[in-house]
């Protein structure tokens, strides 16, 4: 803001106008919240369920069709709503724009690298690897 | 990065010490934030202690009787004091409002008085507000329409329609909410803060207006309006008792509607 400018206040306002956009990432990010609302709940429910459960019982109990499902879309919905908060934060934070993009890029990157390995794990499992 | 350390002239020392008026019964010290971009001095923190007796009640009217009997060269914006002009705004016992709607026995201890946080100082109390109100103006603050207006009569609205711009209305444009706000703070060059957004949706709101949807389109962006992250300090601190963050989720609820 104190950038030493002869540009009128209204130009540097204006800017490059809007990126009309925002609305996809803001409706995403409830959506993602809304969802995680039962998955979260059921997931922490099950795991203290399985408890004292041996390693053959903890796979069987993943490869059971509908806990595969649930997983999967346990994973997509944490690490959609996770990179969608965490860019929040480094737009709001990261002025530097050479290190805000590529930590936006190391993000997004992450966030599928992550995601993808979740979910071949719990597919290999379900699928009998 | 993230700014971690302050910038200069961030910490203000110790100023000079203006004692009670001798006789007076019942006193309070007023520390007053000093500051002058044009002098190589850092800010300071000048102490003024009052007598109650001698003064009338609001806070403004402390500054008003430190500029007139004891320190002329305090400065500070003030017209109306009566919280319609929206001048007086500055952070009060940590707490942004306007000081001639703020009661002096409504601070226990001493009164703490900062210009408005995170803006540039002209002088003392006095904040550069040229950025905000040159978002007030992005967003076309009047009446836009196709239809012209009917001859010889006004664009009618009903009392329904008319409501609708209740607790919109009001906002005198202290931008006591803008400068609470955290986002504002950190994005304030790109994101339009919550008084700013308030008056877009004052238009967006009106009845009469006939360019909602390209109100809507200068608004759809990530800074200008998501940046709000619904911390809720504008409504918290706002002196008209408005709710600026109501007036925001209002807008982004229009937003989902129009997709």
């Amino acid at each position: 803001m104190s950038e030493n400018s002869m540009r009128t206040p209204l130009a540097r306002v204006r800017g490059l106008g809007t990126a009309k956009d925002g609305v996809h990432h803001w409706w995403m990010q409830r959506l993602t919240a809304v969802a995680l609302v039962p998955l979260v709940l059921w997931f922490v429910v099950s795991i203290a369920g399985l408890a004292g459960m041996s390693y053959v019982e903890a796979v069987a109990w993943i490869s059971s069709p509908w806990v595969s499902v649930f997983l999967v879309l346990l994973i997509v919905a944490t690490f959609y709503h996770a990179q969608l908060g965490v860019q929040v934060v480094i737009e709001d934070y990261v002025h530097n724009e050479p290190v805000k993009l590529a930590a936006l890029v190391a993000l997004k990157f992450a966030a599928i690298i992550l995601a993808v390995a979740a979910i071949f794990a719990v597919l290999k499992i379900a699928f009998g690897g | 990065m993230a700014e971690f350390t302050l910038p200069a002239n961030s910490k203000p020392k110790i100023g000079n010490t203006y004692p009670a008026p001798s006789g007076a019964k019942r006193t309070k010290t007023f520390k007053i934030y000093r500051y002058d971009p044009d002098k190589s001095e850092t800010p300071r923190i000048d102490s003024y202690t009052l007598d109650l007796d001698d003064m009338a009640p609001m806070v403004l009217d402390a500054l008003i009787k430190i500029k007139n009997d004891v320190d002329t060269t305090l400065t500070f914006r003030r017209s109306c004091r009566e919280g319609i002009c929206g001048s007086c705004s500055m952070n009060i016992d940590g707490t942004n409002t306007l000081a001639c709607l703020k009661p002096i026995d409504e601070v226990k201890g001493e009164v703490h008085i900062y210009p408005l946080p995170h803006m540039p100082v002209i002088k003392d109390l006095v904040p550069d507000l040229a950025t905000p109100y040159a978002q007030l103006a992005s967003v076309e603050p009047w009446l836009q329409t196709k239809t012209p207006p009917p001859p010889n009569q006004e664009r009618l609205q009903s009392p329904e329609e008319r409501e609708k711009l209740d607790g919109l209305w009001e906002c005198v444009l202290c931008f006591c909410c803008t400068t609470s706000c955290p986002s504002y703070w950190w994005n304030g060059d790109r994101y339009l803060g919550p008084a700013v957004l308030l008056q877009a949706y004052r238009w967006i709101a009106d009845s009469r207006d006939e360019f909602t949807g390209e109100r809507l389109d200068a608004l759809e962006d990530p800074f200008r309006l998501y940046r709000c992250h619904t911390i809720m300090n504008c409504t918290k601190t706002c002196p008209k008792h408005l709710n600026p963050a109501k007036a925001i989720a209002e807008i982004k609820k229009l937003m989902v509607m129009r997709q």
